[in-house]
């Protein structure tokens, strides 16, 4: 494990104009080291999408990166409002996001499903009212 | 087709420049960015009328060269310097998205997916 690159970035929860800014930043980084391109895209989909999760829904958090030679681990974390059926979320097409989102090209349903799509597993931890932990891992070919 | 043939044929305008000589091979149109990131895979061009920085965000995640404005519309400036901080050209056309597809497609460029 001493072999990984820890990085960590904070999602501000109140400027959507910055959702994204720490997935871009960890693509650029996964370039530098010149992983796996897959990897890569399937990496910043995945984060870029929860990043929008947390400020459309939660009002921002954090995130935790780690990068192993053969795959990255990403942990997603708010202090917002929780999943209140993770089930339904995951449903393809199912939206709590305001229209105001929907105005700025987000709100269709497809974050988790997506995020599931892109990735190599994925766990959620959430409760009501506390918050929500989102854990992504994406091998590298 | 490169990035300027796009210029040229949607009679556009480039507001913020990148590799004008990349090649293109596929494209979408969507004013839905999460649909977007579900749907698109390998395309480097994204046509939308939606102007918003989250646009941009979107075309760098897909690994997009460019992206074309349609209806005339402007992205902002906070836009254009996020575009060239990605190396991401931007265009603008006074077609409306259809037109502006149909251009594109007749011209050669494909959807790059079957259905």
């Amino acid at each position: 494990m001493s072999n990984a690159i820890h990085l960590h970035y904070e999602v501000p929860g109140d400027d959507f104009t910055r959702a994204g800014e720490a997935s871009g930043l960890v693509k650029k980084r996964l370039k530098v080291l010149g992983y796996d391109p897959d990897a890569i895209r399937r990496v910043a989909i995945a984060m870029y999408e929860a990043e929008i999760n947390m400020v459309i829904h939660a009002n921002g958090g954090y995130c935790d990166v780690d990068i192993y030679p053969d795959r990255v681990e990403v942990l997603l974390a708010d202090s917002g409002p929780g999943i209140e059926n993770v089930e339904k979320a995951m449903q393809e097409g199912y939206s709590t996001a305001p229209d105001n989102v929907r105005n700025l090209g987000f709100g269709a349903g497809m974050g988790l499903p997506n995020i599931k799509k892109y990735t190599d597993d994925m766990r959620i931890e959430t409760e009501l009212g506390v918050g929500t932990k989102l854990y992504l891992t994406v091998n590298a070919n | 087709m490169i990035v300027k043939d796009i210029v040229d044929i949607l009679q556009g305008e480039i507001i913020c420049e990148g590799d004008l000589n990349q090649e293109i091979k596929t494209a979408c149109g969507s004013d839905m960015m999460s649909d977007v990131l579900a749907f698109v895979k390998d395309q480097s061009v994204l046509l939308t009328g939606l102007v918003n920085p989250q646009v941009v965000r979107t075309a760098e995640m897909m690994d997009m060269a460019c992206i074309v404005f349609v209806r005339g519309k402007k992205p902002d400036e906070s836009m254009i310097k996020l575009a060239q901080s990605k190396d991401i050209t931007l265009i603008q056309t006074r077609f409306r998205m259809f037109t502006a597809c149909g251009l594109l497609y007749s011209n050669g460029l494909s959807g790059g997916c079957t259905i």
